[in-house]
């Protein structure tokens, strides 16, 4: 047990799972020698070497087609795109071939495939360093869509999506890169792609929140919990598709409101299916409509208007206070 | 300091062994047996027969959109023969007479043209990927397996096949890139048809050859008259043979001709000449590959009788499975099936879509595929 951060937790699961099976192969720029830009895969290519640890050359489309053959053939590539916002020149290998070949193929191929990728703001970057596109991927079918929020369950899933046989987009919040540390084992552990959490138990109000947002929607859980005399039940989705509806409805059963959180933009969001979800298991249980706090549908609005974009706590108050006005 | 010059000059070779006037260049003239000779020729004409049978098939709508590959099988035998069982082939969406050789069946074929998701299916012992259709996109993944065979240190070469338009992609270049870089065991077949959709090779590019391209990645590149099915054979061979022995990825372009439509949703007298046509006719690689046989006293009897039987039988196979059962397109989204999509599954079970005529009547037009005008002249 060692207290990590989120990027030492993330090296943690690469190299135990690098040790653990020979097929695992990280696949990037500057993942090599330099360790990655977030230092993600420090050190790894010392102990593995450069023909498992490759730092290609600077193109997004021919990192995830090769590790689609690679895939193909029964290696289990781990790819790193640098920044989300550069995932669009590699979006038709992920939506027209990983999400793919299982289908195509009628189940002959499958691509073990997991693409990590940082995303999201607050860490004071230039356009194309600061969005938060995981809609698009959770759209797709036949891809698996990922987002940790703390270091502890990052490995976890990590370490669960290289052994899935499916091809998993892995989000990592750069502003929580370093933002916290946490206990993790030093043994390997893993948690189930496609299942949320219950991190607050409350009767009042559900929380829906992952990534970065989990901490927001956590201190406006305490804030009404001690000035509104609420109690908040706050759900960590980790895996935003498949979405584990049966934790969302059970939730929103018992409390009858429902406000999420994301830092993508509001319009055909996570939040849309989300409360669409709701309405299909709980219709018979809502007291109020669904909230959704969300970026603006604005493009990136450069990192010195990002706070008035990116939902924060007095957003999600006010959501939240208006869901249980209503 | 004055210009220099940087060592070392790049040239492009151009390949020919057999003309279109029936000339054989003996001392390049490939040593192959007459079985050997017979199974090219052989293959050239099945990839040629079940061609005109498809078009016929989608004429009658029996299947959908389909892209014929009529021109070109000197292409695509020279260069798939070269190939073992234990090699990979990734083709794109032009290559039926090459996915043949590689021991596709006739009927899975007409069951992709039919929109049966089975026709992606490969056998489980075939080292083939399905069709692509996105043009170029298949590169980087030829790439992957080729890098994934060396990391495993199997004895395997990664052939694939493109057209002309796919050089423009990005994807062409990233994954001639990265092999170049990686130096794994790839063959990048580019089919040179003149036309990508009614797009002629001049608007596509203004180099002189697509295989120069090749050097600007530090790989060679090689023409070949792509109708001449022994040059092709010749090339390919020596390509594959590089890549097994470790020496790194080539580039083959093979000049050739698609004598036919894009697809079968498209005409083509829109925006070529019936001269340029002709003129490309005469150097059809069956006739030539076939006087050749001729004079070496090959030729089979009965042979075109033998194919379409096969071509008929297949045909007949394909018609007696029916159409395929709907709720398969939930089989093989994910390993396991999502809670939502078992719900979703459900649901379709108990609103089945009405399965309309059991045979369409008239013909239902085909879709366009990439970009194609639907209007007539």
């Amino acid at each position: 047990m060692a207290r990590l951060n989120l990027v030492k937790a993330l090296n943690l699961a690469l190299r135990q799972e690098m040790e653990r099976d020979g097929d695992v192969l990280i696949l990037g720029e500057d993942v090599g020698v330099d360790g990655g830009v977030f230092r993600v895969t420090e050190d790894l290519h010392r102990t593995f070497g450069s023909k498992r640890v490759i730092d290609s050359p600077l193109a997004e489309a021919a990192i995830i087609g090769t590790g689609v053959g690679m895939a193909l053939y029964g290696l289990k590539p781990v790819c790193e795109i640098q920044f989300s916002g550069f995932a669009f020149q590699c979006f038709h290998q992920i939506e027209n071939h990983c999400a793919r070949y299982r289908m195509r193929s009628q189940g002959r191929f499958h691509v073990p495939l997991v693409i990590r990728m940082p995303y999201g703001g607050g860490v004071r970057a230039l356009e194309h360093h600061s969005e938060s596109e995981e809609q698009f991927y959770a759209h797709i079918p036949g891809l698996k869509m990922v987002i940790p929020s703390g270091p502890r369950n990052a490995r976890a899933l990590l370490v669960s999506a290289i052994r899935d046989p499916d091809p998993v987009v892995f989000f990592e919040h750069k502003g929580l890169y370093h933002a916290a540390r946490e206990e993790v084992p030093d043994e390997s552990e893993t948690l189930p792609i496609g299942r949320a959490q219950v991190v607050r138990e409350g009767g009042d109000l559900t929380l829906i929140a992952y990534g970065a947002m989990l901490r927001v929607a956590r201190e406006a859980a305490d804030v009404l919990a001690a000035e509104d005399g609420v109690e908040a039940e706050v759900i960590d989705l980790l895996t935003i598709s498949p979405l584990d509806r049966a934790t969302l409805v059970a939730s929103v059963q018992k409390t009858g409101r429902a406000v999420v959180v994301h830092e993508a933009p509001r319009s055909f969001g996570p939040g849309a299916e989300i409360a669409a979800s709701i309405m299909d298991g709980a219709f018979l249980s809502l007291e109020a409509p669904i909230a959704r706090v969300a970026s603006w549908d604005v493009p990136y609005p450069g990192f010195a208007r990002e706070k008035a974009d990116v939902p924060d706590l007095a957003r999600v108050l006010a959501a939240a206070r208006r869901t249980l006005a209503f | 300091m004055p210009r220099t010059v940087l060592e070392p000059r790049f040239q492009v070779e151009y390949l020919s062994i057999l003309d279109s006037e029936g000339s054989l260049d003996t001392a390049l003239e490939p040593d192959l047996s007459a079985e050997d000779l017979k199974r090219l020729h052989r293959a050239m004409l099945l990839g040629r027969r079940l061609d005109e049978r498809m078009i016929r098939l989608q004429r009658q709508g029996r299947i959908g959109t389909f892209a014929p590959i009529k021109g070109q099988e000197a292409s695509q035998i020279g260069a798939a023969f070269t190939l073992r069982p234990s090699d990979w082939m990734v083709p794109s969406f032009r290559e039926t007479a090459a996915m043949l050789m590689r021991g596709w069946p006739i009927e899975t074929l007409l069951r992709f043209f039919a929109g049966h998701l089975e026709g992606g299916q490969p056998a489980p012992d075939q080292h083939d990927l399905p069709i692509t259709i996105p043009v170029a996109t298949q590169l980087p993944h030829a790439v992957g397996l080729a890098y994934a065979a060396q990391y495993r240190g199997d004895d395997v070469v990664v052939m694939t096949f493109f057209g002309d338009g796919a050089t423009s992609e990005g994807d062409f270049h990233e994954a001639l890139n990265f092999a170049g870089v990686w130096h794994v065991p790839v063959v990048f077949v580019c089919q040179n048809n003149q036309w990508a959709i009614s797009v002629p090779l001049k608007k596509q590019t203004h180099s002189r050859t697509l295989a120069q391209k090749a050097l600007a990645y530090g790989i060679p590149g090689l023409q070949v008259d792509g109708n001449d099915v022994l040059a092709v054979y010749a090339a390919a061979r020596e390509a594959v043979a590089r890549a097994r022995a470790g020496d790194g990825p080539t580039l083959i372009e093979c000049v050739t001709y698609r004598l036919g439509m894009h697809t079968t949703a498209d005409d083509p007298t829109k925006y070529r000449t019936a001269e340029e046509v002709e003129a490309w006719e005469r150097k059809d690689p069956l006739t030539r590959f076939g006087a050749y046989l001729q004079k070496k006293n090959l030729l089979e009897d009965g042979l075109i009788e033998s194919i379409d039987a096969e071509i008929a039988a297949a045909v007949e196979r394909f018609e007696a499975l029916g159409p395929p059962d709907p709720l398969g397109m939930f089989d093989h989204v994910y390993a396991e099936r999502p809670d939502h999509l078992e719900h979703q599954r459900r649901e379709a079970a108990a609103t089945p879509a009405d399965p309309g005529p059991a045979a369409p009547e008239p013909p239902a037009p085909s879709p366009p595929m990439r970009g194609q005008r639907t209007t007539r002249r």
